[in-house]
């Protein structure tokens, strides 16, 4: 391995630019329209993109079946999200789910 | 209290069960990184130089391999890809800045800053101290993550594996996306990149996450056209 201090800078920079990149250009240049509506879909998109995965897949595997605890507890929160709007609520009732289904 | 100081202090509020989840990851890099063969001030260092979660796991895991710098940068950058996403989409928000805060906020924008400080603007709209409440989720995730890299150099990932922490995660995002889907091409965006995540998850450098997402967005736009 070549010299560790100059990989970590670079490969700093390159995540620090990335994240300025867009942040910086469409601060000189007006944003498209058509762009502007589709940037709304980057929450639910990106967020399900991390959650599906965290649910469905186990050791490695889909896993679409009941033994799945994780599954059903995502399941549960996602019921308690859309009833109580609440994060906090969300987070507890997911956990105490967990806890709870892995201790059968 | 200021308003600025208002926002501050709701955006590391809307951070804490983020950072409930993030901290066993944390311990787990900072204990892995050593492990490695990095110096202790090469493993809490990258936590501040990348400041990345998957990246530096990865990093990590390729300096293990004694994989050649050329290689690592080019998956730290891969890795990372998915940030010029976070930058468009919350650019319209912040375009009124100076550079000073642009840079600044963009060096904080994580995967889990990003989450709270979008479902806040989408909600609320831009205000003069919006970009407060970013910093506030930014610079909390960033001391927590510092303070996690930290501790498990001293002390090893000591967090027991049956608490399911990192849970919290997923959970938190679950909570952040439902009360958004209200309309039939929301719905449609966050399934369709859902289900794509799940085709795509055996691709590497989280390249199924971006997929995904550009799958989602794309559906998301295009039914909400054809709704007209």
């Amino acid at each position: 391995m070549d010299n560790i201090w100059l990989v970590l800078l670079i490969g700093g920079m390159i995540t620090f630019s990335m994240r300025f990149s867009l942040i910086y250009l469409f601060g000189k240049f007006e944003i498209p329209e058509t762009l502007k509506k589709a940037l709304h879909y980057v929450p639910p998109a990106v967020l399900s993109a991390i959650i599906f995965p965290e649910l469905f897949i186990q050791d490695g595997a889909l896993n679409f079946q009941l033994t799945n605890i994780r599954l059903l507890a995502g399941i549960i929160a996602i019921i308690t999200a859309w009833i109580s709007r609440n994060t906090l609520i969300t987070i507890l009732v997911g956990m105490a789910a967990l806890f709870i289904l892995g201790s059968f | 209290m200021t308003e600025s100081r208002k926002a501050f202090w709701d955006g590391v509020k809307a951070e804490i069960p983020l950072l409930i989840g993030v901290f066993p990851f944390g311990m787990i890099y900072g204990a892995l990184a050593l492990n490695a063969g990095l110096s202790t001030l090469a493993s809490q260092m990258m936590s501040s130089i990348v400041f990345a979660g998957s990246a530096q796991f990865i990093t990590t895991q390729l300096v293990s391999e004694s994989a050649p710098g050329f290689v690592i940068i080019l998956t730290i950058a891969v890795v990372n890809l998915r940030h010029m996403l976070y930058s468009a989409s919350l650019a319209p928000y912040l375009k009124h800045l100076s550079t000073k805060w642009k840079v600044l906020l963009s060096y904080l924008l994580t995967d889990e800053a990003y989450a709270p400080s979008i479902i806040q603007y989408e909600k609320e709209g831009i205000k003069p101290f919006s970009h407060w409440f970013l910093l506030g989720a930014g610079l909390a995730l960033w001391i927590n993550w510092q303070i996690s890299t930290a501790l498990g150099i001293f002390l090893g990932a000591s967090i027991p594996d049956d608490l399911q922490l990192d849970f919290a995660l997923p959970l938190t995002f679950i909570a952040m996306v439902v009360p958004v889907l209200k309309k039939m091409p929301m719905v449609a965006a966050a399934l369709s990149a859902g289900i794509t995540a799940l085709l795509a998850f055996s691709l590497p450098f989280k390249l199924g996450l971006i997929l995904a997402a550009l799958v989602g967005i794309l559906v998301g736009t295009l039914l909400e056209k054809a709704n007209g």
